[in-house]
């Protein structure tokens, strides 16, 4: 089992999915319980070898990539196909794992217009493919490859079934993560270029390994070019959080999104990009994360702010919602620009929080809508009147998004706020302690939006033209059974936050290790003056690659 | 977890020693909460069904925490004595709850006698609520409910009491809140009601802001931990700079001023007695809202060398409660809503807890927050036995002379008035006059002691005695006496709603002799200071308790008080006694015709300004929060409409102009074979693709493309 696991298991869990739209596109049209069976299955064994590799997984070398993979790709650029999770991937792959049967369990019944469920299914696996893909790829074009792949099924489920405004918001989210991904890309090939993956112990110096490249491949890269490759990652990467100023993609995406979209949109694809600063941007170029960090500090910040103001601007229940997710990805990003290994933890935490709570909210959304078929809060009210259930699960999830102790959002956002008061030793203090108490003030503005949407859609007494309306009905068996997970764990994980941080403070604090190369001290991050150290470990690495012979 | 010896005498550096107790009462006190937490869920999950729709878990699950309480609190006292005088260090018990980045979060509890003077206040003033809503509720929509959020409000605030460190205590401190958000809006059909609870949550988050700030501040500044008792311990000892210390007091006291209703962000107290009575007696009365002087009590370490409250005569503690006494006490008497009058009542009282906490009397300040828990819920309560009979709140409209049709509510609630004013024997007088003569700015009535010479805090507290006494005087008048003038019958309640009621106006009797002055030789000396006993910790050296100078009492300084609340109440009692006569003669009931704010302009304006309560409300709602959520967020939105997004829309279109340009002038001219081909492509790409332009999509994607290698290559030639 071990054995087969470890060859297998990454390649199974990215793939079924993929295999699963190909079935479904080989199903006739019409038989539409075959699809969603098999549509469902695919999902489903996809999760079961989730939870097996979960079962299989050691904790206590959480630290260290595991079921690892690494087989000759693409000769020509040196791109090799390594896949390996760690602490910080496997919390991802399994909330993704979750996360799409709970999709599919949820569109049961009912497709957004214009129906056509194969091709609705058979998107959602390819897409499936494409976020596990990412979170378990070590090198770099094959994590390019899966970062796009998901691109376009989103792209299409946007522009197919969305709503009014689905083609502008389709383009422009296709667009906009396109420019991100372009600017990436270059970041990538310029490493490649750059960095010596001799340092690392490789053989070859031109690598795409992310292994190699967050081992020290990347010391002896001038700091210059250090920055420019890191803008451009943060471009990209930060064009999928969303980061303010580059959010605006995201309310027009979530707010035509159907249901099912913007629950994957919320809990999984904006994870992409705060993945990409954990796994590749911060650990490949610690030294241009230092120098850029107190940006983006500075732009969570004001995401917090700004996207809560945004959300208080708001009269549909959906872009609402949308917009906290600018508010909460800020969070997110605050965490990681104090390169701390406790704020990192807060920020993968913040991560699958966001992702239970917000994807539970978006799923809220879509029945609200599917009762009333409208979200303009103005319309709405009375919902604990007429859906007492669904009203209490809706003030539940609010309470859980402004981030009450006791459940999950709390533990990503207290966090983050902490971490902020002592960063890490290489940045300014007094800045990020600014940034501190900007954010604790976001949580009173979150606490603001969250609860007069819930005033405005929940108290009440019912409206008149909705009062005898047959559609309004309280939560129904196919929705208990898609939500029922995600409220028990976002129960569980407040109560027992440790559960996650087993996992992912071993490998947090594993890809904040500045490597030591050719007798430099590593773990420049951790001293005061941080750029000397960074500076005498890159004339150490340029030496150390001279003598090998490699260097340009 | 940790193991404690049952009794070892540990020698301490300093002069007293350090006694380490344990017990299994003492070390297991988890269950306290344990048990009315699992009721919440029991309630919630299988109330329904049950034959008296949960409350009947719910009592049963608070009368064990009771019991258990009891249990503690005996256990506790026999170890002090035990102790023989010295230093009876906490029970701790803890376990790693979480680890992340080198950070230790601990899950615990620790007792010592504040955590336990609270367990025995909040499991006991919750079982009597609990009874009495058994009746005052009956036949709600949500009775289940409501017996459900009391079970898991009581289980948040022995969570927040028992609390080992200060996560913790965010963590009970924001349940408790979330307790009071649902059970204000407990009939949240009415939009006033759900606007009160919106309002209660939204302030206590504005000072949540400051408590998560200062938690944060001060484990950085404690080296690394979250310990209540080592943060306290450090502090006094002097290993954490004056600043930070100052800092994170400040921080604190932004969220104790709006847990506890203090001046400036009481403003949501008074909106919260929107929800049931029950809540405001047991919430907004008796345990939340004193959340945030329990809280200045534990980390007193911080707030005593932060403030330095030894040795000065003003800081920010005792100014915030000075303050906020005197603006409780003269809001009341506007007020014609009984529960506001209650409310801001309470307000006023929470004020002197905090500025005895600010003035260095922490004994008094817990004591004063024992007692008032009792006389205040019984008050409370007595306003839900009169609203049950008269269907209203309203004391002009709808009440007077009801001490004939409800005779047990008129004892009790009179009782616990004639306490709350603070006349002796009854419970208030005991723990106010300990808190005036904490002030120690008192070296004109004779005394001695005290940390500091408050003057200004003992004047504020003398004002506000004779303001609590004038305007209880006119509570209990237009409540009970003159006319009735409400409609249909009023009668006494039944038994379920005066038993609580006569229990709590015993405690509102006795509750303050346990702590008796120990300069009053009316009674054996052994009987005095009991509570202080106990409940305060022992100063030693290198201890988590500051030394704190304990004022000697003072009989002038009694006699004058007492002298004051008389003339206080007997300015009411004469100008209700004169509306009485007049009321008689066929005047108004409630007031007087001629009264001074019709005669006199600027008595009219005092009026006008109290009865727009300062006018903080207009600030707050009308400006702070309108003017946020209305044109500051529009303003953002807009920016964010036609500004931030209006570069993406333009680079968009610049794009597809560049693009045409490209496709015009340079792919069909000059690769024109190519396009064609990639166009053949596209075709091919089926009905669907077309209708989604995807024509223009590739086109970008082809431009991105072209883009991104230009893009590397000159990256790469530049590097």
């Amino acid at each position: 089992m071990d054995a087969f696991l470890n060859g297998w298991g990454l390649t199974l869990v990215t793939f079924v999915p993929l295999v699963g739209a190909a079935l479904v596109m080989a199903l006739p049209a019409g038989r539409e319980l075959q699809l969603k069976a098999a549509a469902l299955g695919a999902s489903l064994v996809t999760a079961l070898f989730a939870v097996l590799l979960l079962a299989r997984f050691s904790v206590s070398r959480a630290g260290e990539l595991q079921y690892v993979v690494d087989r000759p790709w693409i000769d020509v650029i040196n791109s090799r196909y390594i896949m390996g999770i760690d602490g910080i991937s496997l919390p991802l792959v399994l909330l993704t794992a979750l996360i799409v049967p709970l999709c599919i369990v949820y569109s049961f019944g009912h497709f957004p217009e214009p129906r056509n469920p194969k091709s609705f299914l058979a998107l959602l696996l390819v897409l499936e493919t494409g976020m596990i893909g990412t979170f378990v790829a070590q090198d770099l074009i094959l994590f390019f490859v899966f970062f796009e792949v998901v691109l376009l099924p989103m792209y299409f489920m946007i522009g197919v079934w969305g709503g009014e405004n689905r083609r502008y918001a389709a383009i422009k989210f296709f667009l906009y993560t396109l420019f991100g991904s372009a600017l990436m890309l270059v970041s990538f090939l310029a490493m490649f270029f750059l960095a010596d993956g001799t340092l690392a112990g490789l053989e070859a110096a031109r690598t795409f390994d992310m292994r190699a490249l967050s081992g020290g491949a990347t010391a002896a890269i001038a700091r210059t070019s250090q920055l420019w490759i890191f803008a451009g990652m943060f471009l990209g990467f930060g064009i999928k959080v969303p980061m303010f100023p580059f959010h605006t993609w995201l309310p027009d995406a979530h707010t035509e999104a159907p249901t099912v979209g913007s629950v994957i949109l919320a809990a999984v694809l904006l994870k992409l990009g705060t993945y990409g600063f954990v796994r590749v941007a911060v650990p490949m170029l610690p030294e241009a994360a230092a120098a850029w960090a107190p940006v983006i500090g500075l732009l969570a910040v004001v995401g917090i702010i700004y996207g809560a103001l945004g959300c208080l601007a708001q009269r549909d229940l959906k872009r609402l919602i949308a917009f906290s997710s600018v508010a909460h990805m800020g969070f997110v990003m605050l965490g990681i620009a104090t390169l701390t290994p406790f704020g990192i933890n807060a920020a993968v935490f913040g991560m699958v929080a966001h992702g239970l709570i917000t994807g539970m909210l978006f799923f809220l959304a879509g029945s609200v809508k599917d009762r009333y078929h409208t979200l303009e809060m103005s319309r709405l009210g009375g919902l604990l009147q007429q859906a007492p259930r669904m009203g209490w699960i809706l003030g539940f999830c609010a309470m859980a998004s402004l981030g009450l102790p006791g459940l999950a959002g709390f533990w990503g956002e207290f966090p983050a706020i902490l971490a902020s008061y002592n960063p890490a030793e290489i940045l300014n203090e007094a800045v990020f302690r600014a940034y501190m108490v900007i954010a604790a003030l976001g949580t009173v503005l979150a606490a603001g939006y969250l609860l007069w949407m819930l005033q405005k859609t929940a108290f009440g007494n019912a409206r008149e033209e909705f009062a005898d309306s047959p559609d309004v009905n309280d939560t129904t068996r196919r929705e208990w059974l898609a939500w029922a997970p995600l409220l028990v764990l976002i129960v569980v994980l407040g109560f027992y936050p440790r559960l996650l941080h087993e996992a992912t403070d071993p490998a947090v604090r594993e890809s904040l290790q500045v490597e030591a190369v050719g007798g430099a001290p590593g773990d420049c991050l951790e001293v005061q003056r941080g750029e000397d150290c960074f500076e005498q470990l890159r004339r150490a690495g340029a030496q150390a690659s001279s003598n090998s012979g490699s260097g340009r | 977890m940790v193991k404690l010896p049952s009794i070892g005498v540990l020698a301490a550096e300093g002069t007293a020693e350090i006694v380490q107790v344990g017990g299994w009462f003492l070390s297991n006190v988890w269950i306290i909460p344990a048990i009315p937490a699992a009721s919440f869920f029991a309630i919630l999950f299988f109330g329904k069904r049950m034959p008296r729709g949960g409350s009947e878990l719910g009592i049963a699950a608070v009368a064990a925490s009771l019991v258990l309480a009891l249990c503690t609190v005996g256990q506790w006292i026999s170890t002090v004595n035990g102790a023989h005088g010295a230093a009876v260090e906490p029970v701790v018990n803890r376990w790693t709850w979480w680890v992340a980045g080198g950070v230790d979060f601990q899950l615990g509890t620790l007792v010592d006698g504040l955590a336990v003077a609270l367990l025995f206040v909040v499991t006991a003033v919750s079982l009597l609520v609990h009874v009495y809503s058994t009746d005052y509720v009956a036949g709600d929509v949500r009775y289940t409910h409501f017996f459900a959020f009391l079970s898991l409000f009581t289980a948040s605030m022995l969570f927040f009491v028992l609390a080992e460190n200060t996560i913790q205590m965010i963590v009970g401190w924001e349940l408790v809140g979330v307790c009071s958000f649902v059970l204000i809006g407990h009939w949240w059909e009415e939009k006033p009601n759900s606007d009160a609870a919106l309002k209660a949550f939204l302030t206590n988050r504005v000072g949540d802001v400051g408590l998560l700030v200062g938690v944060s501040v001060l484990f950085f500044a404690a080296g690394g931990t979250f310990s209540i008792l080592e943060i306290n311990t450090k502090a006094l000892g002097g290993e954490i700079g004056h600043t930070l210390l100052l800092v994170s007091a400040l921080c604190l006291l932004a969220a104790v001023i709006s847990k506890s209703g203090q001046f400036f962000l009481h403003t949501w107290l008074p909106d919260a007695m929107a929800g049931p009575t029950p809540v405001s007696a047991l919430i907004h009365a008796a345990t939340m809202v004193v959340a945030g002087v329990y809280l200045v009590a534990r980390l007193y370490g911080v707030f005593f060398e932060g403030m330095v409250i030894a040795g000065s005569s003003i800081n920010a503690l005792a100014l915030i409660g000075g303050l906020t006494t005197l603006v409780g006490a003269s809001l009341a008497f506007v007020q014609n809503d009984i529960k506001r009058v209650l409310a801001y009542s309470t307000i006023s009282q929470l004020g002197y807890m905090v500025m005895a906490l600010g003035v260095g009397a922490w004994t008094a300040a817990v004591f004063h927050l024992f007692t008032h828990a009792f006389f205040k819920a019984c008050l409370f309560l007595g306003s839900g036995s009169v609203s049950h009979a008269v269907h209203s709140f309203d004391m002009k409209a709808d009440m007077g002379g009801l001490r004939r049709h409800m005779p047990h509510t008129y004892r009790t609630f009179l009782i616990a008035s004639l306490a709350l004013a603070g006349l002796p024997p009854l419970a208030g007088f005991w723990s106010k006059d300990e808190i005036l003569a904490g002030t120690g700015g008192w070296g004109v009535f004779g005394g001695t002691g005290g940390n500091g010479a408050y003057t200004a805090m003992l004047v504020m507290g003398m004002v506000t005695a004779a303001l609590t006494a004038a305007y209880m005087t006119r509570c209990v008048y237009l409540t009970f006496f003159g006319r009735y003038r409400g409609h249909g019958h009023p009668h006494e309640s039944g038994r379920r709603i005066t038993v609580p009621l006569w229990i709590l106006a015993v405690f509102a009797v006795g509750a303050g002799w346990t702590n008796l002055p120990k300069g009053f030789q009316i009674v054996p000396k052994s009987w005095t200071e009991q509570f202080g006993h106990f409940v305060e910790p022992a100063a030693a050296e290198g201890f988590y308790f500051p030394k704190i100078a304990h004022a000697t009492p003072s009989w002038t300084l009694a006699i004058v008080s007492i002298l004051v609340v008389l003339a206080g109440g007997g300015l009411a009692f004469g100008y209700y006694a004169l509306v009485d006569r007049r009321a008689k003669a066929g005047g108004p009931a409630t007031e007087l015709a001629d009264g001074p704010t019709s005669r006199w302009a600027p008595a009219r304006l005092g009026h006008t300004l109290l009865a727009q309560k300062y006018y903080l409300d207009h600030l707050y709602t009308g400006i702070v929060a309108k003017g946020t959520a209305g044109p500051v967020a529009r303003g953002a939105y807009w920016f964010n409409q036609h500004g931030i997004d209006e570069v993406v829309n333009q680079a968009g279109r610049k794009a597809v102009a560049a693009g045409h340009v490209v496709y015009d002038r340079i792919d069909q001219k000059v690769i024109d074979g190519v396009v064609n081909t990639a166009g053949a492509a596209s075709h091919g790409a089926g009905e669907e693709l077309r209708r989604m332009q995807t024509g223009k999509v590739q086109q970008y994607a082809g431009v991105m493309f072209v883009a991104s290698v230009v893009l590397a290559a000159a990256l790469i030639l530049v590097l």
